[in-house]
């Protein structure tokens, strides 16, 4: 088990390292390779009505591209290991690792961004799973279970149109109806700490939440109905009955935790992939978490703040899958790592 | 009955906007004060559609709440020395006081430029190569420390670091005086920059331009000249604590996110004759998606959409089609011009008749619906927009909706008759901008011109393609989309950097088309003279020859369907920045 989780880690951090570099050379390689210069990179950042060809020069250096592309993704990587320098033109500030660079646009390191928008990251994403989960599990196994019924249908349609309807349509409609009409749920881009209030921190989030489960929770339902009727007709599930097991204890026990394996691999790619930025919740609900912040990276090319996101999205999306893969041996006594 | 309460309700604004007359202290033109709260003599409105236009809408000088603005996305800085959007030139006037800004008022009262820091508007010499101004006494930082002539000295000094303060435009780079050896304020701390600028006692001044200019007290009006004291100047970190000289100080600021503002104790309105002051505190978010933030501007839980460009597409016929949202609504042309560039580097658009062809066959009724029709903008004949100083009609190519006999005319006259092909770029994520493109290339097809579709993101757009001479010359670009707003409502504000061939630079250009020495030569002419009238004059001579050249397709004058917050009073266009007057906005509740 031990051997398996470093293992897994060495190869989680490889994994980091491939995809920085990969972002790495979408950024610089395939515009130098469509003949995008040194200075162009630079007259991106001079301001928004251009600059003089000195001042193009002194931002190229300055930002270091004129260095070799090597060495630019090394003075990343040392900044994250051992901290970098920035000339704040008063003085050299020293950031410490680990540091992710600054904002080419912004001037602000980019790490302490990053930790300040987790927070709201990591509230709408664990939120809105404990909805969806809740919700979409138990909807999948009793429409499973009502096979044909009216709420098997009625269950089935919903879900259809959870999945159909994008979220920056429910989303806004939602707002619209339950924030400014009804008054009832907090405005968009309304957000306060679970530390400082908590009841206002899921007043604040409960409309997000809602909205981003009934995107992921009629996926789940649908997976489980799906997962659950197969199961509900192996032998072993008749064989429990014929035992004379009550049937609760049949359909959680043995159908349910069979049809979970599924679900839990999935459930762990999708909060690992929210962990790293609900890009369009957080931009529909302007709340300003990971994915608000890489959407807008992208927008400017702020390749610091773009490689800082990646790297964070990564690091999530890596370890969700390695936390799904211990959770196997937990649901499915076959599984045994090593 | 109802015309009884009108008339009611007439007389209170019109008696709340001789108050804020008399808030604001004197007249709007003197060189002693300001106009304030609205304007002296600003009208007061009823709050109906275009009621802001030309007058003071809800006046009021009731003090208190929280002004709660907010933006679809951040700005550059807020540091008055490193930004160059027009909502921020504009907001910023609330936490600090250039010398000389413009003048709060409604209509084209707007345009004037009015003392701010400073006691009156700037002296100049014979030549308008010395430009002095003198200081208010009593006029103290947040801190309770006074200001100086030295910190403003230092505060236009520092921002010339151009590597540092990316941002901010360059004009006092290029007209002062400066010395040979100086590099920035941080590198080249000892050399003496008298020759620039003087400051002979604490509260004078003295700037010395390279060339005279008569217009100088608009580049006072600069945030450059907001003061800074160099002690508490940290560099590039400096937007994260502006010391703040106006009525409000940053409490806290969360970049990216969200600025908050309180009151600073140590304002005295004894100092300042255009501020009220009326909201106790600004609560400004960054970041709020923008439908959402025309929604909830609608609803009323936002007070004031801090960009000024106007409610997003989605929300123009929801406005306009509800009478209540139509009268909270104002619908100004801003002096922003989209238009096209037509590049003349290549042959045959390097013959002039050819270029004529391209305008005279363009369908601008066409152009005009893909901006979002009359509500997004005026059809435009000339590149400087109706509100400029010096503007006339030009009435060069008459036909809005496409001549196409005459431009198969312009065509023979340039040796195609059968037309030609030709490349046309624009920015892909902006789909205004691509369906106009979309346009043009259906109406110039029906002429025989061929236009190619290459979009290009916005962010490499002129850095990389449509504004490097380098690479429209050698990938044959023909057209390229183009937007430009004014730095301020004049020519020069509006056109130096779009029609004068000798501030085009290696890439980032907004110009690449207008390479006339005749052109050239006008707007030398225009520095040089110091009447206001005939400067303007000549400005509007430039727009016409840059026409008779064709080296631009004028688009629309960009218009915005501004929708005026539910609980704010004293709501107005200023047409120096062409959205709310944000210097005097006040609450009702």
């Amino acid at each position: 088990m031990v051997t398996y989780i470093i293992r897994r880690l060495i190869a989680a951090v490889l994994m980091l390292v491939i995809v920085s570099i990969a972002t790495f050379s979408i950024f610089f390689v395939i515009p130098r390779a469509a003949g995008v210069t040194a200075s162009d990179f630079a007259n991106r950042y001079v301001g928004v009505k251009g600059a003089t060809a000195e001042t193009v020069k002194a931002t190229a250096e300055k930002l270091g591209f004129y260095d070799p592309l090597v060495v630019q993704y090394g003075r990343w990587v040392k900044g994250i290991v051992a901290g970098s320098e920035f000339d704040t033109g008063v003085d050299v500030e020293h950031c410490p690792a680990p540091c992710f660079g600054y904002s080419f646009i912004t001037k602000q390191p980019v790490w302490p961004d990053l930790l300040d928008r987790l927070p709201v990251t990591l509230s709408l994403a664990v939120g809105a799973s404990v909805i969806w989960l809740v919700t979409g599990v138990a909807t999948g196994v009793l429409s499973a279970l009502r096979r044909g019924s009216i709420f098997d249908r009625g269950a089935m349609t919903v879900a259809l149109a959870g999945v159909s309807l994008p979220i920056f349509f429910t989303g806004i409609v939602s707002l619209v109806f339950f924030s400014y009409k009804f008054g009832i749920t907090a405005p968009g881009g309304s957000y306060t700490p679970i530390t400082e209030n908590p009841a206002e921190w899921a007043y604040d989030l409960i409309l997000p939440w809602i909205t981003l489960a009934f995107l992921l929770s009629a996926a789940y339902a649908r997976l489980t109905r799906a997962g659950m009727l197969e199961t509900m007709s192996e032998d072993y599930i008749r064989t429990a009955r014929a035992k004379g097991l009550r049937e609760p204890r049949v359909i959680v026990k043995h159908g349910l935790r069979a049809a979970l394996t599924p679900i839990v691999t999935i459930f762990g790619l999708d909060l690992g992939l929210l962990l790293g930025g609900a890009i369009l919740t957080e931009t529909t609900f302007s709340l300003n978490g990971i994915g608000k912040y890489g959407v807008h990276a992208i927008a400017v090319g702020d390749l610091p703040q773009i490689l800082g996101v990646t790297t964070v999205a990564t690091f999530f999306v890596v370890f969700a899958n390695l936390a799904v893969d211990l959770l196997y041996a937990v649901v499915d006594p076959r599984v045994r790592l090593g | 009955m109802k015309m009884r309460s009108a008339l009611v309700v007439s007389a209170a604004g019109a008696v709340l906007a001789l108050g804020l007359s008399a808030c604001g202290g004197g007249t709007t033109t003197n060189n002693s004060g300001g106009g304030g709260g609205g304007g002296s003599e600003a009208p007061a409105a009823q709050p109906t559609y275009n009621a802001g236009l030309e007058a003071v809408v809800n006046p009021s000088t009731k003090k208190g709440g929280t002004m709660h603005m907010a933006i679809s996305e951040d700005w550059d800085s807020v540091d008055p020395g490193d930004t160059y959007y027009g909502l921020s030139w504009n907001l910023l006037r609330i936490y600090c006081r250039p010398l000389t800004t413009y003048n709060p008022a409604p209509g084209n009262k707007g345009n004037e430029v009015v003392p701010d820091l400073a006691q009156s508007l700037g002296e100049h010499s014979a030549d308008f190569k010395t430009w002095t101004y003198k200081l208010r006494p009593g006029v103290k930082y947040e801190d309770g420390t006074a200001v100086t002539s030295k910190d403003v000295k230092y505060a236009v000094l520092r921002q010339l670091d151009k590597t540092t303060f990316v941002n901010g435009p360059t004009y006092f780079n290029d007209w002062l005086d400066l010395p040979k050896d100086f590099k920035t304020v941080y590198k080249t701390p000892d050399v003496n920059t008298d020759q620039a600028i003087e400051t002979p006692d604490d509260s004078t001044i003295i700037f010395h331009l390279n060339k005279g200019y008569g217009g100088f007290d608009n580049f006072a009006a600069l945030p450059a000249t907001c003061p800074v004291p160099q002690a508490k100047d940290t560099g590039i970190k400096y937007r994260e604590h502006v010391v703040a000289t106006g009525p409000y100080m940053f409490d806290k600021v969360q970049t990216g996110k969200q600025y908050t503002l309180k009151r600073n104790p140590n304002w005295d309105k004894a100092t300042d004759p255009i501020r009220l002051a009326l909201p106790d505190a600004y609560q400004i978010d960054l970041g709020v998606e923008a439908n959402d933030l025309d929604n909830r501007l609608i609803a009323g839980d936002l007070d004031v959409d801090l960009a000024g460009s106007g409610v997003q597409t989605a929300q123009i016929a929801t406005v306009q089609g509800d009478p209540n949202l139509k009268a909270r609504a104002d619908n100004p042309t801003v002096a922003r011009t989209w238009y096209m560039s037509i590049l003349n580097d290549n042959p045959p658009l390097d013959n002039v008749d050819c270029r004529k062809a391209i305008i005279d066959g363009a369908d601008r009724v066409g152009l005009q619906t893909a901006y979002g029709g009359p509500v997004a903008g005026d059809i435009a004949d000339g590149l400087m927009p109706p509100m400029i100083g010096g503007w006339k009609k030009l009435g060069l190519y008459p036909t809005a909706t496409g001549d196409i006999e005459k431009a198969k005319a312009d065509l023979q006259k340039c040796g195609q008759p059968n037309g030609f092909e030709t490349i046309i770029t624009f920015r892909s994520d902006r789909p205004k901008e691509q369906a106009a493109a979309e346009s043009l290339q259906q109406s110039l097809a029906k002429v025989g011109i061929k236009l190619t579709l290459k979009g290009f993101p916005t962010s490499e757009y002129f850095s990389s393609y449509a504004g490097k001479p380098a690479y429209t010359k050698a990938n044959k670009i023909g057209i390229a989309t183009n937007g430009w707003g004014a730095d301020w409502s004049d020519g020069f504000g509006f056109m130096s950097q779009i029609v004068d061939s000798r501030v085009i630079r290696e890439a980032g250009n907004y110009n690449l088309s207008v390479k006339s020495p005749e052109i050239d030569g006008l707007i030398d002419q225009a520095f040089a003279e110091s009447d206001t009238a005939k400067r303007d004059a000549i400005w509007g001579q430039i727009d016409q020859k840059v026409m008779e050249g064709a080296y631009v397709l004028p688009e629309v004058w960009s218009k915005g369907l501004l929708v005026r917050g539910k609980d704010v009073t004293n709501t107005f266009i200023n047409n120096a920045y062409q959205m709310y007057d944000y210097l005097n906005m006040g609450k009702t509740s």
